[in-house]
């Protein structure tokens, strides 16, 4: 089957005061119908970067130098601003980050669902624009009174599910959904997420789930992606990240994590994150790295894939790779 | 572990003059409104270096002249030459503003300070009184104030006085909303833990972060003052005698200066003094940028 | 309707008329000049009067006009007459009343300052708009921060370069007053066309100098608004930039602009003023300057009050409209 979304050799400069700042490296990816991916790694690892490239929302000083998005079969790099405004929310939509401010202030909560059917669909009759967004408000939960009401009336949960609802009004085949969860207390984290589990299930959507909270990915996601410093390091399946992490930083990620059972001190990762405008040479993390070899300072490491179709960027198996490369498929 | 071995060539920064004019460039504003004034000044001080004052007042000359090399300017129906009236105007122009604008400044400093930092009953005085003064055009007031002055007795200073009078209540709001914000921050606190005294925080932590403001409220002190100083002696309340440009215009439009072919009179002065709150408001604006990151443009 | 709210703002309006009339009772009283004694000297060494006779007129008129009473109790019987819209008696005019004098030249401010401002603020705003707006070509912006220019430029000054260039220059325009000289004004076509034609250049030099402000202060709304989060997701939807500039853009940054409008009504009347005196209008702002001339102190102290209290009334009439446009504030 084929891949719902697949992202090639993704490159993504901003060019500021201070330099050119690599963002996005050569990324590659690929999701299917249906699939839940989480994506995960450091503040200004480039996973935000992302999910606006891939949106084609990346603003000066920022430019896609490379690269591209298919969605189906479209390429969206390839498309006319027009196509691409049309392409947004009906084939890849974006839920944003920390909703308290991603709702218009003046309008109504229905205005805003409508005018964004109206803006791919004009010709739709205006009750069954209505129809279609009370009914997505209903697929998360809400009330259709929730249609007449402003944001401020609105509390940050149910603002965050009318940002969903926004984002599933005209089923895409990709959902993004930038740390959905982060601004909210808890209970209602565990409720949101139930929803996308919920509309992701209805519409077959393939989620990208943007984050940093590994225990919510652990229990929601099916593969997990991991960024440091702008390249996509692994790419695996949630069970195989959690238990056998390839990459070393994945590894450390891991081991970071806080295990209920084992009491002791808590394992950081020694160093800093690099800056985008003075990366360090070879593989970006070569510098905190405790498997490092001689060559990790100067060569580059390749997006492999392994034997069992997990993706690494790493020297350490290099070997390994050639290997699947070698086998029949 | 070792730490990354990046080499460190350490970037060379471009010494401070260079990191100015290149912030010049992008602040047109700013630029402009200097270049303006500094043109102005020039103008000013050789012009009083070079004139006879006493040509700036009435009966001096022969009147009613057109521009020509004698007068550059022209000369009026009173007899002032234009060009010496022009430039001594421009000097007193300059003195009401300065000092209106620096006293204004100074007692909206202290006063938004005081308000802000010991709050309570005297905040509430203060802002009240501004909140209930500010609706009301100080023009307005000005007029009732000036209007009641034997008209032989205004001076420069009494206009300057006249004017500072409702000049301070504009610092004095902003000043005050600063150091509130400032009183919150965690610098002050800090200071606080630390042992420094009211009076060391009011030094040296608070005043070096109003500075901007500060500055930037003076230049429009200055500002309000020469337009302030105008409007009253455009009509007709200013210290009549005295050749301050808006006086000219106004002697000018009383005596039908276009009925009567005398373009050159009022055209003077008008064109002097929208270069000077022209590149007053340049200037201003240009403070803005400079004090808002958020407008400021990146190269 | 909030009553409460109400009050509050009700209570504010009648304390700043209390303190524009108080200043306008007592700073005349505080000068040792008697307008009275000034003004019937002036027509003494015209008319001829003798000393003694022009004492004894004084004091009559003092008599007539309450000045001997006591200052409370004169400042009772002001604010009493004030209330009643009572603004006294013209000095020069004689026996014409400020109010008279106010409401014969009312109309020509009020419809001068009505068509500039709505004109500017239009304008201005929407300029100020499409300047902030990032898809907005270069020209446009451009045009946008030339207006700025004229800013900081009192409107008069405006006017009297217009003056020069165009109705002396080029004698397009007339140089000033109403209507041409020896027009007897009528309801014909051609008395109106008469005062357009007089009314554009103190028009134009109005909104010239007050577009500026607009621009800037819509186009520092507008980065503002621009750098929103809901600006961003509306992009996120795939909104055509029109319906984004409209609905999202437009709809917020006015806003604060409406506001912006109460507060600058104090410098719109003042510049509009000091314009009709310039230019001879037969509006407030002449009836002001010839009162500062002859030092008609009552017509002086009247008008001021009467503006103020009237700026002030439409501050508060905003502030209630305000609540209309804004759905975040909620009128209970």
């Amino acid at each position: 089957m084929n891949p719902v979304l697949k992202v090639v050799d993704l490159e993504v400069s901003y060019y500021t005061d201070a330099g050119r700042a690599k963002a996005l490296d050569r990324v590659n990816l690929e999701l299917h119908a249906g699939e839940k991916l989480g994506l995960v790694g450091e503040s200004g690892s480039g996973k935000s970067t992302m999910a606006l490239a891939m949106m084609r929302m990346i603003k000066p000083p920022g430019r896609i130098e490379h690269g591209k998005v298919m969605v189906g079969d479209i390429d969206l790099m390839k498309l006319s601003e027009d196509e691409m405004l049309d392409a947004r929310l009906s084939e890849i939509a974006y839920i944003p980050q920390g909703a308290m401010n991603s709702l218009n202030p003046v309008t109504r909560i229905g205005s805003q669902m409508t005018d964004a059917i109206k803006a791919h669909q004009p010709r739709m009759p205006k009750a069954q624009m209505k129809e279609r967004a009370i009914h997505a408000l209903e697929s998360v939960e809400l009330k259709p009174d929730v249609f007449r009401m402003y944001a401020h009336e609105l509390s940050g949960g149910m603002k965050q599910r009318v940002c969903i609802a926004i984002g599933i009004l005209l089923e895409p085949k990709v959902i993004i959904a930038d740390e959905p969860t982060s601004a909210l207390d808890v209970v209602t984290q565990r409720q949101v997420m139930e929803t996308i589990n919920n509309i992701q299930e209805t519409i077959g959507a393939a989620i990208i789930l943007i984050g940093h909270d590994m225990g919510l990915m652990a229990q929601s996601m099916d593969k997990v992606a991991v960024m440091y410093a702008g390249r996509l390091v692994e790419v695996s399946k949630v069970r195989e990240m959690f238990t056998d992490p390839k990459h070393p930083y994945s590894q450390a990620l891991i081991r970071s994590l806080p295990k209920l059972d084992v009491k002791g001190v808590f394992q950081g990762i020694p160093g800093l994150a690099p800056s985008l405008l003075r990366l360090p040479s070879g593989c970006h993390f070569h510098p905190r790295c405790q498997e490092r070899m001689d060559h990790c300072d100067s060569v580059r490491p390749e997006n492999q894939v392994l034997a069992s179709g997990r993706r690494v960027t790493c020297h350490l198996y290099d070997e390994e790779a050639k290997e699947a490369k070698q086998v029949p498929a | 572990m070792s730490s990354a071995t990046l080499s460190n060539t350490a970037i060379k920064q471009p010494n401070k003059l260079v990191l100015w004019f290149r912030y010049l460039r992008r602040n047109p504003s700013l630029t402009f409104g200097l270049l303006i004034l500094l043109f102005l000044v020039i103008f000013t001080v050789y012009g009083l270096l070079t004139i006879d004052p006493k040509d700036a007042y009435p009966l001096a000359v022969r009147s009613k002249q057109p521009p020509s090399l004698e007068y550059p300017l022209g000369t009026d129906f009173f007899g002032r030459d234009l060009y010496a009236a022009m430039v001594v105007g421009m000097w007193q122009t300059a003195v009401i503003g300065i000092v209106a604008g620096a006293l204004g400044t100074i007692i909206g400093t202290i006063l938004g300070f005081i308000s802000a930092y010991f709050g309570g009953f005297i905040d509430t005085a203060v802002t009240s009184i501004c909140q209930i003064l500010i609706p009301i055009p100080a023009f307005l007031i000005q007029v009732v104030i000036a209007g009641s002055i034997d008209k032989r007795s205004v001076t420069i200073f009494t206009m300057a006085f006249v004017v500072l009078l409702l000049a301070w209540m504009g610092p004095t709001l902003v000043i005050r909303a600063q150091v509130l914000s400032m009183k919150e921050r965690q610098f002050v606190s800090v200071a606080k833990l630390s042992g420094m005294t009211s009076l060391g925080i009011i030094f040296k932590e608070i005043l070096p972060n109003l500075l901007p403001f500060i500055a930037a409220a003076f230049i429009a002190q200055v500002f309000q003052a020469v337009f302030a100083s105008f409007y009253l002696a455009i009509v007709g309340l200013g210290p009549v005698r005295e050749p301050l440009l808006g006086n000219t215009i106004w002697a000018a439009q009383t005596q039908g200066a276009f009925f009567n072919g005398w373009w050159w009179w009022p055209i003077g002065p008008a064109v002097a003094m929208i270069l000077i709150l022209g590149s007053l408001a340049l200037i201003n604006m240009g403070m803005d940028e400079l004090a808002n990151p958020r407008i400021r443009k990146s190269e | 309707m909030n009553y409460r709210i109400l009050t509050k703002r009700l209570l504010f309006l009648v304390m700043v008329i209390w303190a524009a009339s108080t200043i306008t009772f007592f700073i005349p009283r505080l000068s040792p000049r008697n307008p009275v004694r000034e003004r019937f000297a002036e027509l003494a060494r015209t008319g001829g009067f003798s000393p003694e006779d022009l004492e004894a007129i004084v004091a009559d008129y003092s008599t007539r006009f309450g000045l001997d009473k006591p200052l409370l109790q004169q400042y009772g019987d002001y604010m009493w007459s004030i209330a009643r819209f009572d603004l006294g008696v013209s000095l020069n005019k004689f026996p014409k009343t400020v109010m008279e004098l106010i409401a014969e030249s009312l109309p020509w401010t009020i419809g001068l300052i009505l068509i500039t401002t709505i004109l500017s603020f239009i304008l201005g705003n929407w300029l100020g708009a499409l300047a902030a707006w990032p898809k907005s070509p270069d020209w446009l912006k451009n045009i946008a921060t030339s207006f700025v220019l004229f800013q900081g430029v009192p409107p008069v000054l405006l006017g009297i370069l217009l003056i020069f260039f165009v109705g002396f220059r080029l004698k397009l325009l007339p140089l000033g007053g109403a209507y041409s000289i020896g027009t007897v004004p009528n309801l014909s076509f051609e008395f109106f066309i008469d005062v357009l034609r007089h009314q554009l250049l103190p028009g134009i030099a109005l909104v010239l100098g007050s577009v500026g402000g607009w621009v800037i202060s819509m186009r520092g709304m507008g980065v503002t608004i621009q750098g929103e989060d809901y600006v961003t997701f509306a992009e996120h939807k795939g909104l055509g930039p029109k319906t984004i500039f409209r609905d999202y853009y437009l709809r917020n940054a006015m806003l604060p602009q409406i506001t912006g409008l109460a507060l600058a009504l104090g410098n719109v009347v003042t510049s509009a003023i000091v314009v009709e005196g310039i230019f001879a209008l037969p509006g407030l702002g002449t009836i002001l300057f010839s009162a500062i001339r002859s030092n008609d102190f009552s017509v002086i102290y009247g008008i001021v009050l009467f503006i103020t209290i009237a700026i002030a009334t439409l501050m508060v009439v905003v502030e209630f409209l305000y609540p209309l446009l804004d759905p975040r504030i909620k009128p209970q």
